[in-house]
């Protein structure tokens, strides 16, 4: 098991730096850096499977010079999980970079940013693996920093540049919250090191415990986009390289859900009360709602993809909130049928986020935009891009059979358990936040037809599109890798299920995996096999065979007449790509429905003819909606903040003298309160 | 959960589920032109026009527009094998379908689901503004029943103690764990009418007769399509009827159903069963003559209340039983 670890560390240390010290040919440092990251990669899954299977958990620490810091690692089933799904998507993300990076030889620095790839890849692990509070902040900043450096990689483009100071505002925001929530936590125990947070020598009281739970859940909601704290997420996923972006959005938030499970399961051993699974499980809906919501808004398909990671969150939450309210309750089954859905959701959104951000990414390749109005008709001239992210769009939509429909059916289950609950509020409150997810759910699959749709289907709406090609090889092969791991993960959910109650388990301490499972496994059964159960493979069967039934009917009653081609009518026009549905118009009537939610304003200016005013000339049509949140929330923060740094300017006089009297003054200070 | 059965005896029922709902569907549609017409003083067409309908679409030329692609030929297939699918996880005439243990009512609607979604694409994919169009708002209109839908049946599982649907209808048909105050089903009942209305498109929330590019929804989706892909969609939206109406029969009034396997309880099931969804068409047929078609924008307040009604449903049920 040692030896998986050093072998990952090493290939990432070795990605790290050989780029830098390669000659400089891109191609070589392209090979080199996205090859020893597939090594790493490898290495985490390998250390992944044997952490999910091992008996026990691998320990290691090498202490330092510093006090209170120890390089403490511990692999247990917790960290394995989340480690398996970072490598998984490490591998597949570096196959992709291969191709991806082409793009920019000669443009940008080849052996930085696949230097800066690894470190990521780095950062990301050694965060689920560290043991040590200390430890931890480290690699959780150089994260936040890497992912900082690697979202402005086309720094001269000034979007980007603005997209990279608001999430390292953002991100530091958050780190804040963690400093201070650690701090807390080492009040109690006099130690950074986990196991003393675990069993901290005296109990901490309620108050700092709740003030614990709150910083928390601010700081990691923070990364993990939560609303309102997710403005930052649409802005920087999609201004870094597509790559990048699917690490971002399908891995790097998740390390949040990590901390906030470690935090809440492990180091309060599952002690708290019924109300923090209930705000986790509003956050959470909130979050899947209005994600939704502001996706199906968006036109720059990246952004569109960043929104639904906000979206999925919530949904990830919804799943941990309740298995936290039923944990409070003392329904232990119930709470880890509650982790189960949220943590399949967690491997399930990874993957198809994935894939959907290398779909995006090879739709940038190819047509040099990211804004849905300018595609149309690619599926034709890009048919493996295009195949692989329908079934992306059907994954996420949660559509049978795929792996989204299972793990948003294990939230449903999980939610309409609800009526063990004794408490008539929850009773209540649970079924409604299965109603929002239902919302969300079908609002997701309207947002993917549209996206698919628009991009994929009909004639192209400009020359970029028209003129769009396939791929390279690496790139469709990561795609085509995820898009099998979706069906696989949707069709077999009776293999990954036992997998994830052994980490759910492992927190709550009550296994219900043969609980999960009937029909010899055929067949999911959460908990009350009476009450509900499903089984993929068998929707697959039937839906496999009533389509040939379909096949069928048609071969016995007039399969043979030749298909006839001919022109889409238009009332007698020639159809142009301007009669098509545009993204916008596709949304128009959820935009009307939920106006109160959008807050939508409309300019229309039309120029008419001078000859007459009944013939228009030039329309203009613009519509926004309101931002919400940077207008009531943000703006008002950083006002007071950039109004506190101008008061604080009086003190910065620019005169080294003053400087000097400072030092002077605080080194008294200093002395004074020493003695 | 599972019924102890031979593994022939269920697969013949599950054919034989198929075969009912593949042969009774495009009659059901025809009472309910039937009974329209009558109530506007016309003759009408036979019941079984829509039959001879779909034979001449099979055997008619199909004729695809240059602009699309596989996923315009590839949804009727998948259109059909979802709503069949989905047919198949509710009980018919038997109450115990072998076919139980595969989903329950979330399956069911997301099962949908799917079709509603490929359906929308090929909408997309013809280029005319009038498939866009009709996608557009079956996509709205879809977003608002979902919601209603769930909370609807959520509450009727909680009586039955199960949200697979065969499981419900066979512990309601036996008078099991039923509420002695009705009132959170007569709830939950018309919440589920007006979702089935809307999710079959009939009037008032879309009109199955019209072609006029105002007010259609389904018929603009399927306007491009021609021959023997016509024909298995509209067979489809036949069975997706059916299917809801079924749903409305069987679950909130399963008596009469085959409880057991014998012959003679399987025959009195289906002679039930088709009088149960006859007076269902009848229903329809006379709502949609009494009735305008409702504004889009408009459909959201009908809409709303049937969610409304859906929560009150569960809370009468909650509040009743302690």
């Amino acid at each position: 098991m040692a030896i998986l670890f050093f072998l990952m560390v090493a290939s990432y240390a070795a990605g790290l730096l050989l780029p830098l010290c390669c000659p400089a040919r891109p191609k070589i440092q392209n090979l080199v850096a996205h090859g020893s990251a597939a090594f790493g990669s490898l290495g985490g899954i390998g250390l992944g499977i044997v952490g999910l299977f091992g008996p026990d958990p691998l320990t290691m620490s090498v202490p330092s010079a510093l006090p209170l810091l120890t390089f403490a690692v511990r692999l247990d089933a917790l960290s394995s999980f989340f480690l398996l799904t970072i490598s998984l998507i490490g591998l597949a993300a570096s196959i992709y970079a291969v191709g991806y990076v082409t793009a920019w030889y000669g443009h940008i620095s080849i052996a930085l940013l696949g230097s800066l790839y690894n470190g990521f890849l780095l950062t990301m692990t050694l965060v689920t693996l560290a043991d040590d509070g200390f430890f931890f902040l480290i690699a959780w900043e150089l994260m936040s920093l890497v992912s900082y450096f690697l979202v402005v990689t086309e720094h001269e483009k000034a979007d980007v540049r603005h997209a990279g100071l608001f999430y390292l505002i953002m991100t530091h925001v958050g780190t804040a919250f963690i400093i201070l929530t650690f701090l807390l936590l080492f009040e109690g125990s006099g130690s950074f090191s986990f196991d003393a947070f675990r069993h901290p020598e005296q109990p901490l009281p309620d108050g700092i415990r709740t003030t614990v739970f709150v910083l928390a859940l601010v700081g990691f909601g923070t990364k993990a986009g939560v609303v309102p704290l997710h403005v930052w997420l649409p802005y920087a996923h999609p201004a870094a390289p597509s790559h990048i972006s699917a690490l971002m959005s399908g891995v790097m938030i998740k390390t949040a859900i990590y901390a906030l499970l470690r935090v809440y399961f492990d180091f309060f051993g599952g002690q708290f009360p019924w109300w923090w699974g209930f705000v986790v499980l509003v956050v959470g809906a909130v979050s899947a709602l209005l994600g939704v919501m502001y996706a199906l808004m968006e036109h720059d398909l990246k952004s569109l993809l960043a929104y639904h990671s906000v979206e999925n969150i919530g949904i990830i939450l919804l799943g941990i909130g309740a298995g936290m309210i039923f944990h409070s309750y003392g329904l232990d089954e119930l709470a880890v049928l509650g982790v189960i859905a949220g943590l399949y959701h967690t491997i399930n959104h990874a993957v198809f986020k994935a894939l959907l951000f290398f779909g995006a990414g090879s739709l940038l390749y190819a047509t040099h935009t990211r804004n849905m109005e300018e595609y149309g008709g690619l599926l034709r001239r890009m048919p493996w891009t295009g195949a692989c992210f329908l079934i992306g769009a059907v994954s996420i939509a949660a559509l049978p059979p795929t792996n989204g429909f299972v793990s948003e059916w294990l939230v449903f289950q999980s939610l309409f358990m609800s009526y063990q609950i004794p408490s008539l509020a929850m009773k209540l409150m649970l079924p409604i936040a299965a109603a929002m997810l239902a919302l969300t759910g079908v609002l997701a699959m309207t947002c993917f037809a549209k996206a698919f749709g628009i991009s994929f289907l009909a004639l192209p709406r400009t020359s970029h599109a028209k003129h769009a090609q396939e791929v390279p090889w690496t790139m469709r092969i990561a795609m085509g890798v995820l898009s099998a791991v979706c069906l696989a993960l949707g069709l077999a959910p009776m293999l990954a299920v036992p997998i994830i109650d052994r980490v759910a388990a492992s927190m709550i301490g009550s296994s219900i995996a043969d609980k999960m499972l009937a029909l010899d496994g055929w067949a999911l059964a959460p908990v009350n096999v009476e009450f509900s159960s499903l089984s993929t493979p068998a929707l697959g069967l039937v839906l496999a065979a009533t389509a040939a039934l379909g096949l069928g009917l048609v071969a016995c009653c007039g399969g043979t007449f030749p298909r006839r081609y001919s022109k889409t009518w238009a009332c007698g026009l020639n159809l142009t790509s301007r009669m098509e549905y545009s993204a916008a118009g596709f949304v128009q009537p959820i935009k009307r429905v939920f106006s109160t939610i959008y807050q939508p304003t409309v300019k229309l200016e039309t120029e008419f003819l001078e000859e007459s005013r009944y013939f228009a000339k030039r329309r203009r049509f613009e519509f926004h909606i309101a931002p919400v949140f940077q207008t009531y929330f943000y703006d008002p923060v950083i006002a007071f903040m950039s109004g506190l740094a101008d008061r604080m300017r009086i003190v910065q006089g620019g005169s080294l003298h003053l400087y000097l009297a400072y030092m002077f003054v605080t080194l008294v200070v200093l002395l004074l309160a020493a003695l | 959960m599972i019924p102890d059965q031979p593994i022939a005896q269920a697969i013949a029922l599950i054919l034989a589920q198929a075969v009912v709902l593949l042969c009774v569907s495009p009659a059901i549609v025809g009472l309910i032109n039937k009974v329209k017409a009558r109530l506007q003083c016309r003759q009408g067409a036979g019941i079984l026009q829509p039959y001879a309908d779909l034979k001449k679409l099979f055997r008619k030329q199909p004729v695809l527009s240059t602009t699309t692609t596989w996923i315009f030929t590839a949804t009727p297939y998948i259109v059909f094998a979802s709503t069949v699918t989905a047919g198949l996880l509710i009980p018919v005439f038997a109450s115990q379908m072998p076919l139980n243990f595969a989903g329950n009512i979330i399956a069911f609607v997301y099962l949908l689901a799917l079709g509603r979604f490929f359906l929308i694409l090929a909408g997309l994919d013809s280029g005319s503004s009038f498939g866009g169009m009709g996608s557009s708002r079956e996509a709205i209109v879809a977003s608002l029943t979902e919601p209603a839908m769930i909370m609807a049946i959520f509450a009727i599982a909680l009586t039955a103690g199960s949200t697979n649907l065969s499981t419900i209808v066979h512990r309601t048909a036996l008078l099991e764990g039923i509420a002695t105050d009705p009132s959170a089903h007569l709830m939950a009942l018309s919440a589920v009418f007006i979702v089935v209305l809307a999710e079959t498109g009939r009037v008032p929330v879309d009109n199955p007769a019209t072609h006029l590019e105002l007010t259609m929804i389904h018929e603009a989706m399927v306007l491009e399509y021609s021959g023997r892909y016509l024909a298995l969609l509209e067979w489809a939206s036949a069975i997706k009827l059916l299917v809801f109406l079924t749903l409305i029969a069987n679950v909130f009034a399963p008596w009469g159903i085959a409880t057991s396997f014998t012959p003679m309880a399987l025959s009195v099931g289906l002679a039930v069963y088709l009088i149960k969804v006859a007076g269902l068409a009848l229903l329809i047929g006379t709502i949609e003559c009494m009735f305008a078609k409702l504004r889009l924008f408009r459909v959201t307040d009908l809409l709303g209340v049937a969610f409304i009604l859906a929560l009150l449903g569960l809370l009468f049920f909650y509040m009743l039983r302690g």
